[in-house]
């Protein structure tokens, strides 16, 4: 369709005007701001209002904490990117019979049936969370499957409390997002909802009934 | 100019007027999403620098398109994502349709996309064989009666819980009856996770695409979005020319205004940044990443410079939520894929003004969506110059259908008056009739009996204005 492409443009270019481009004035953007213990508090009480559920650990229990709630869960299984640095340290540190640890470390196509029907949770680390209006960045890939956070109807998600920034807007900054992102980056706040019947809130409609994040207070 | 086939508002509307159920539905939907919206915005300042940053943010896209449109071509395949370009939307489907059946694809889900609403995509499809499911609840739910969204971002907002729950226990195979939603939620979750398992390809709409990065950015809050984008082997993408913008941070602002707009949420359950297919050492996601984007009319509406403000919507739907005419008579009376004060605007220039000609009458110009606009569209204006447009032929307007609005009693009845004012005497004369013999007209006279339909019926003093100060003399005092 390059035809359309050269005819498309070439209607664009004819009414293009030279206006100068207005200002953008980002103060409103920029007045978001929290003290670090205060940031952690309000993206777990931002998170809370959706249901998120959080587990408190430090950065040598976490991964305990991720086994106590498996059993206490009774999860038969957690599927896992063994490759990526939470996948190892947690594999390195599974001790637990009632739940088998499941690697995703193989094509999707290879488990499909499998993955859709008999995978209890799901655990994925996150790259930061976001104070202002509660949220997790996840940057699916190789080492932790796009699949891994989505398909579960349990997912666990580990995040540490240094990592928590301002907002969206800061965290983008100073990700460097802005110039190149990987095939999928993703934003999450909580379980996946509805309000599609009467306004009213149903959880757990296509993607995780429950979201439990693993708080690691790592400040100083 | 000939007449274009007109769509009418007023009759579907007066209907809908009558409907008490439908009424309530939507009355109680859009105060509650007024409300909503309402305790995200708390402090009136910040909204307002919220809106004029988001404003600016279109402005400047739209001042840059074309550059921005092939930088985001580039950017995307270096990705590795295909982009394709449509005119219309009989070109948009049948490009569609070729992907698919070049990969073999007979079952489709879609994520929610109001631009594959816009192009009858479903009906397209399905007419070649193809089963295209929405899996958005809303959009399945009216999938099911074979109906169009009655609302953007709440698509079956028309229907209550009882309605459902009957349309639910009738239409899926061992469903039992239940007026509880989160019953009726898992089973329609039970239907469509196996139809996202068993979906060849995946099709979704665009919220916001960048243009630096060759990102694709999807916002939702159930799931489905990412299931569609991230399950099948084949992800197709249509968007909107207008829909790009230049970096990742001027999303940032759009986003945060997006899902406060419209659904009062601070933010939405998910955000998908899609930069991609799956690359080389990845386990999912499609192998195959298509951009569709769709001209159908949008090009004509950049160019005129006025009506370009358009295409800055990010389409919230606050302004249908806020709509004093949208509350009563709800999204289906409109006859169009997009409803409510946007539709208003957005419907005729892609239809024609003449064939939409009730359409931009039937608003009292209140003011209340331009209010809400995230991104201050002045719609009432807008509909005051596409009114103008209607009636007014011009060779130089852009507008389709220009002038095809003009009938030929009102044209005739404009020329009396011109003529009358024109000439005291005459306009003395036809004074002087009208205050003496106006009360006898029976309220069936044409013009009046359109007046009088739903109005009460004007009546003449006995005398001018004129006449009184002519006899009575204006008192100073």
């Amino acid at each position: 369709m390059t035809d359309a492409r050269t005819a498309i443009l070439a209607r664009l270019r004819a009414a293009t005007n030279p206006d100068p481009l207005p200002a953008l004035d980002t103060a409103v953007m920029d007045r978001r701001h929290w003290a670090a213990a205060e940031r952690a508090a309000r993206l777990r009480k931002g998170m809370e209002a959706v249901h998120t559920e959080f587990l408190e650990a430090t950065p040598s229990n976490w991964a305990a904490v991720v086994q106590g709630c498996c059993a206490r869960e009774g999860f038969r299984n957690l599927l896992y990117g063994p490759n990526s640095e939470a996948g190892q340290a947690l594999g390195g540190a599974w001790g637990l019979a009632t739940t088998r640890l499941m690697p995703y470390d193989h094509p999707m196509e290879t488990f499909k049936a499998e993955l859709f029907s008999s995978v209890d949770a799901g655990f994925t680390s996150t790259v930061a969370g976001l104070a202002e209006t509660g949220g997790l960045l996840l940057l699916p890939g190789p080492t932790e499957p796009r699949l891994l956070s989505l398909v579960p109807p349990v997912h666990l998600a580990l995040l540490r409390a240094s990592t928590i920034h301002d907002s969206f807007w800061s965290a983008v900054k100073a990700l460097g997002w802005g110039r190149s992102l990987p095939a999928n980056a993703l934003l999450i706040s909580g379980p996946s909802k509805t309000a599609d019947i009467e306004q009213t809130l149903a959880y757990g409609v296509h993607g995780p009934k429950r979201l439990l994040v693993i708080l690691v207070n790592d400040l100083n | 100019m000939p007449a274009e086939t007109e769509v009418p508002f007023r009759e579907p509307a007066a209907k809908a007027l009558r409907d008490p159920v439908l009424r309530a539905n939507f009355r109680r939907a859009m105060d509650g999403l007024v409300a909503k919206r309402k305790a995200q915005f708390t402090d009136s300042k910040d909204l307002q620098e919220l809106r004029d940053l988001s404003s600016a943010i279109r402005t400047r896209s739209l001042l840059r398109l074309p550059d921005l449109l092939e930088q985001l071509e580039t950017s995307c395949t270096k990705n590795g994502i295909q982009v394709h370009w449509a005119e219309t939307c009989e070109q948009g489907n049948a490009l569609i349709l070729d992907l698919l059946q070049a990969h073999g694809v007979t079952r489709m889900v879609k994520g929610k996309s109001m631009v594959s609403e816009e192009m009858h995509l479903n009906a397209f499809l399905e007419a070649h064989g193809i089963e295209a499911l929405e899996s958005d609840l809303g959009e399945y739910i009216i999938q099911l009666d074979g109906e169009t969204p009655s609302h953007i971002i709440m698509p079956a907002i028309h229907k209550n819980k009882d309605q459902i729950a009957r349309q639910f226990s009738q239409k899926i195979k061992d469903a039992a009856y239940t007026e509880d939603v989160d019953e009726l939620t898992a089973m329609a979750r039970k239907v469509l996770r196996q139809k996202f398992f068993e979906a060849q390809a995946g099709l979704s709409g665009v919220n916001f695409a960048v243009a630096e990065t060759g990102t694709l950015c999807l916002v939702e809050n159930e799931g489905n979005g990412r299931m569609s984008t991230h399950v099948p082997p084949l992800h197709i993408a249509v968007m909107g020319l207008e829909k790009v913008v230049p970096r990742l941070e001027e999303v940032a602002p759009l986003y945060a205004i997006l899902t406060r707009s419209a659904t009062g949420q601070a933010v939405s359950t998910y955000f998908n940044l899609i930069s991609g297919p799956r690359g080389a050492t990845e386990m999912d996601g499609p192998k195959e990443v298509h951009l569709v984007i769709l001209d159908n009319g949008r090009s004509r509406m950049y160019s005129d410079p006025q009506l370009r403000a358009t295409l800055r919507c990010i389409r919230c739907g606050a302004c249908l939520n806020h709509c004093p005419v949208y509350t009563r008579v709800g999204g289906h009376a409109y006859q169009a894929v997009y409803p409510g004060p946007i539709g208003k605007i957005l419907t005729p220039q892609m239809e024609g003004v003449g064939a939409r000609h009730e359409l931009i009458h039937g608003s009292s110009l209140c003011g209340a969506c331009a209010e809400a606009c995230p991104v201050e569209i002045p719609i009432p204006e807008l509909l005051v110059r596409l009114r103008r447009e209607a009636t007014h032929p011009d060779p130089l307007s852009t507008v389709k259908g220009n002038g095809s609005g003009r009938t030929f009693g009102e044209d005739w009845a404009w020329r009396v008056w011109a003529a009358v004012t024109k000439r005291p005497a005459l306009y003395r004369l036809a004074a002087w009739f009208s205050t003496r013999f106006g009360r006898a007209l029976p309220a069936s006279t044409p013009l009046l009996k359109g007046w009088t339909r739903d109005r009460t019926r004007p009546m003449p003093a006995p005398r001018s204005l004129s006449e009184r100060i002519r006899s009575e003399g204006v008192p100073h005092d």
